[in-house]
């Protein structure tokens, strides 16, 4: 199984395949078995840095229990399945990236471009982003959106950018306690708010926040920002409401407010697709979208009756792979076999 | 039995509550704009409401798990995930507003 990031392939390689499969979650993972029985190679994308989609990412641990024939699986254990599930085929995963734009070439084909630069061609695209792309949540504070990028961070990409900043961290989970820890020894200040005096974060981080606190390194603040203070993007100063409802104001140059991950719809409705309430509408014949080539299958599509289950992403993709075979093999003949009896299927699962 | 839900106008809705459902079921089944991402499984954080103060005491203590949900999604102390209310007759009035967070989620 390939894992190709960004950097590996070459920018300007353009990347040729039967079909691109957006979402490397459940529903995108058993796209690979379902086309693979019918002969189209698939390249799945990911913003996520694993397969799983939604099973990885929010409930790994969970309990499933609706899945046809595994009366309780959890949402890593049904990933790890299905990967073992698609392997015989091949599928080349590229993570950590999003898909920006998808543009129709003059053959037919699409061409598919991710903002880490990476291009692909194929006959096919697949969308099986589920609830859209994970992206980092954005704190409910009024204007927060004109600090973004400036002195508003998500992430820290470089350690070095936040050297002699006054910085306030916001969060109680890992990342919020990590980088607080990493990032004091280099700050000319450092805070952290977090609404209670809990934290889902490792027991040894939590105490060494409390140690540099109580050493009088750090600051931690019991409340919520409200309000930021500033201009042109710069942070100045914020506006914290504590747990005994007292508001007041603390001078800092840089917020990186920790809050886990939400889903967006994201790129996808600049695609020129029909939508509906943020889901793509399909038939219910071939989950083909109003655009023929592009299918959405999964949580992401619409149609009357639909049910938001695991269990009809798959089958699903069943069907569309069907059409998906008109569009990649245009001159071949599908016939319909099974797996239990068909020599030719069982060679391609390489179990004979 | 039922669920006051007060809408950002203060107007309110009386929704028709079953035992057994969770309050976020309640209020998506009524059309109203709740996310409820992961379907009920504490793992997303779009379903929080507000439930007013006076029935507070009347609600079980949130476990661990929904704190730390409460925790990314910019909670208040009237804060919980309405996916693990489970209706009970006890809780026949019960008076709650989406959250603004969970509004601006399902915009």
């Amino acid at each position: 199984m390939g894992n190709c990031k960004t950097g590996v392939v070459m920018a300007e390689e353009t990347i040729t395949t039967d079909v691109v499969v957006i979402g490397a979650g459940p529903v995108g993972l058993f796209a690979v078995f379902e086309l693979g029985l019918l002969d189209m190679k698939v390249h799945l994308i990911d913003i996520l840095d694993r397969p799983g989609g939604q099973c990885a990412e929010l409930y790994p641990e969970k309990p499933i229990y609706d899945i046809p024939g595994l009366p309780l699986v959890t949402g890593q254990d049904l990933t790890d399945r299905l990967m073992e599930q698609a392997a015989p085929f091949n599928p080349q995963f590229h993570f950590n990236e999003q898909v920006e734009e998808v543009e129709k070439q003059a053959d037919g084909s699409w061409l598919v471009k991710t903002d880490g630069g990476l291009t692909f061609n194929a006959k096919v695209i697949v969308i099986a982003a589920g609830g859209g792309s994970f992206q980092p949540k954005r704190p409910p504070i009024p204007g927060i959106e004109d600090y973004e990028g400036k002195s508003v961070f998500y992430a820290v990409k470089k350690m070095e950018n936040f050297r002699d900043k006054k910085v306030l961290i916001s969060g109680g989970g890992d990342s919020a306690l990590d980088w607080t820890i990493n990032l004091q020894p280099i700050t000319k200040s450092m805070a952290l708010i977090h609404r209670r005096d809990g934290f889902r974060a490792a027991p040894a981080s939590v105490n060494e926040m409390k140690k540099l606190t109580a050493e009088d390194k750090m600051k931690f603040h019991l409340g919520q920002v409200t309000k930021l203070h500033g201009a042109n993007g710069q942070l100045e100063g914020v506006t914290i409401l504590d747990n005994d409802k007292n508001e007041f104001q603390v001078e800092v140059d840089t917020l990186l407010p920790f809050f886990g991950l939400t889903m967006k719809l994201g790129p996808i409705a600049n695609w020129g697709l029909n939508l509906h309430e943020n889901l793509v509408p399909v038939d219910v014949e071939k989950f083909e979208t109003s655009t023929p080539g592009i299918f959405a299958v999964g949580d992401i599509n619409t149609y009357p009756g639909k049910l938001k289950l695991i269990l009809s992403g798959f089958h699903e993709v069943a069907l569309m792979a069907q059409q998906a075979f008109r569009y990649v093999h245009p001159d071949a003949k599908l016939t319909f076999q099974y797996t239990t009896s068909s020599t030719s299927l069982q060679k391609k699962l390489g179990v004979n | 039995m039922k669920i006051i839900l007060v809408g950002v106008d203060g107007t309110e809705q009386r929704l028709d509550a079953i035992e057994g459902w969770r309050v976020m079921e309640i209020i998506r089944d009524h059309g109203f704009p709740i996310i409820a991402e992961c379907g009920g499984a504490c793992a997303c954080g779009t379903c929080q409401v507000e439930v007013d103060p006076t029935w507070q005491a009347k609600l079980h203590e949130p476990r661990e798990d929904e704190l730390d949900m409460l925790d990314q999604n910019y909670a208040n102390e009237w804060s919980r995930l309405s996916c693990q209310l489970i209706f009970t007759p006890e809780l026949d009035g019960l008076r709650l507003r989406i959250s603004e967070v969970a509004l601006a989620d399902a915009a």
